[in-house]
């Protein structure tokens, strides 16, 4: 398995990948840390003209504070958020589900916003940014636009980005006050893609839970604080809209009991943690 | 902003186990072939070639990664080390080295190269590893020989020494 051929441009600054996207960007790959998008290379899933290297640009490599946003730049790797001090008291939501994402192996190299560009529906970190009302950062030439996260991913491996258009960063508010956070996952062995992955926020009067690798995209359900037979019958209409599918992992009425059952449990775990 | 061609081979120079080296590569080549074809250092298998399996890793800028989920072009002006570093000198074994040949951590050795490496990384983060640590660890690595039991009896004994004698390793 060997990619097909393309050129290699290293962008120096942000300005040069927005003039190597502009002049090229429909035959044209960004690669970051190459963790999902190396093995589509190689098995020609992908097989761009040029591609074009952002993890030399050191303004992307930054976590900052931006108003009530924790703003993670496109060249910050996984194992870097994973280390960043302040990742339990901000993001406690992106402390529990980062562990899930790959490996050590590969967290070392892949970056947070690569994976939200991959927009994989069994992927953590997209679904952490959906559950907590995350954006997207796009930039061209001309100028920025922020997209939040349930408009960004637009079903299997798709997103509303444009061509021409560089993902600078991803903007994921900050934890609040009274609310516990909460994720679970079940695959067949750690590592792997998920089979089904749920994301939990809650709150004394509200309830939201957000699911990966059922539907084709990340998706989520907002409900007030329901409990008992009211909140079961409440994850059970949820597990059949999803519309899972079989496949090689698991049976459609597999993953819909998934859903449910740890649906519920991340619910309830999320409600314990409540500050 | 330089583009370098796909058709043309480009001189890509960075440091590997310690020593300056350059060789030719086209950009599609990845950092595997690069290592075992250009540069004749065969000790980093290539197992699955799309970083599933871990055979592949190795060490770039002091972190592990797939070599085979790497480009020889990205890591012009890198610091590089693979399984061919380990050893102190030539004829004698590191000690996480020596743990796995004590252990019989090894049987084909097929990916006993990736394991070495990120492993090595890791004890210098993480000196004092659990087992649970370990075999959330190990998770990035496929054997099919050993059932990963030897391995990580010889990782715990390799951490242990490590702890007790840091300067030999």
């Amino acid at each position: 398995m060997k990619p097909a051929r393309f050129d290699y441009i290293r962008a120096g600054d942000i300005a040069e990948a927005h003039t190597a996207l502009a002049e090229c960007g429909k035959d044209a790959r960004v690669i970051a840390g190459g963790q999902t998008l190396m093995p589509m290379l190689s098995m020609r899933l992908v097989r761009p003209k040029v591609l074009i290297d952002i993890m030399h640009l050191p303004a992307l490599r930054k976590i900052e504070a931006s108003g009530n946003d924790i703003r993670i730049g496109a060249a910050v790797r996984q194992a870097e958020l994973m280390a960043w001090p302040d990742l339990r008291d901000s993001l406690p939501l992106l402390k529990a589900a980062l562990p899930w994402v790959g490996h050590a192996q590969t967290r070392s190299r892949g970056t947070v916003c690569g994976s939200v560009a991959h927009a994989d529906p069994s992927a953590e970190i997209p679904l952490s940014l959906l559950a907590l009302d995350g954006a997207v950062e796009l930039s061209t030439r001309r100028g920025k636009r922020r997209v939040a996260a349930n408009e960004f991913f637009t079903g299997m491996m798709s997103t509303t980005r444009a061509d021409n258009e560089l993902i600078e960063a991803v903007l994921i508010p900050k934890s609040q006050a009274c609310t516990g956070y909460a994720f679970q996952e079940f695959g067949r062995r750690h590592g792997d893609f998920a089979i089904v992955a749920c994301a939990a926020v809650a709150t004394d009067k509200s309830i939201r839970l957000a699911v990966g690798g059922v539907a084709d995209k990340p998706t989520l359900r907002d409900w007030p604080a329901l409990d008992g037979t009211a909140l079961t019958d409440a994850l059970d209409a949820f597990a059949w809209e999803l519309d899972a599918r079989d496949d090689l992992h698991a049976t459609a009425r597999y993953r819909r009991e998934l859903v449910r059952q740890m649906g519920l449990a991340t619910i309830e775990e999320a409600r314990k943690c409540r500050a | 902003m330089p583009r370098l061609s796909a058709d043309a081979r480009h001189t890509i120079r960075f440091t590997l186990n310690g020593r300056a080296v350059e060789a030719q590569a086209e950009p599609r080549m990845l950092l595997t072939d690069f290592l075992r074809h250009e540069l004749g250092a065969t000790g980093t298998h290539v197992g699955c070639e799309h970083g599933v399996c871990g055979a592949c890793t190795i060490e770039i800028d002091g972190a592990t990664a797939r070599a085979c989920l790497t480009l020889a072009v990205q890591i012009d002006g890198a610091n590089i080390r693979t399984v061919e570093g380990l050893a102190p000198e030539p004829g004698r074994l590191s000690v996480l080295q020596e743990a796995f040949r004590r252990h019989h951590a090894l049987q084909c050795g097929f990916c006993t190269a990736g394991i070495l490496m990120s492993l090595d990384n890791y004890f210098r983060r993480k000196p004092d590893p659990s087992e649970d640590d370990l075999r959330d660890f190990l998770g990035g690595h496929l054997c099919r020989c050993t059932g990963y039991v030897p391995i990580l009896a010889a990782a715990m004994d390799a951490a242990k020494r490590l702890r007790e004698a840091p300067t030999d390793a």
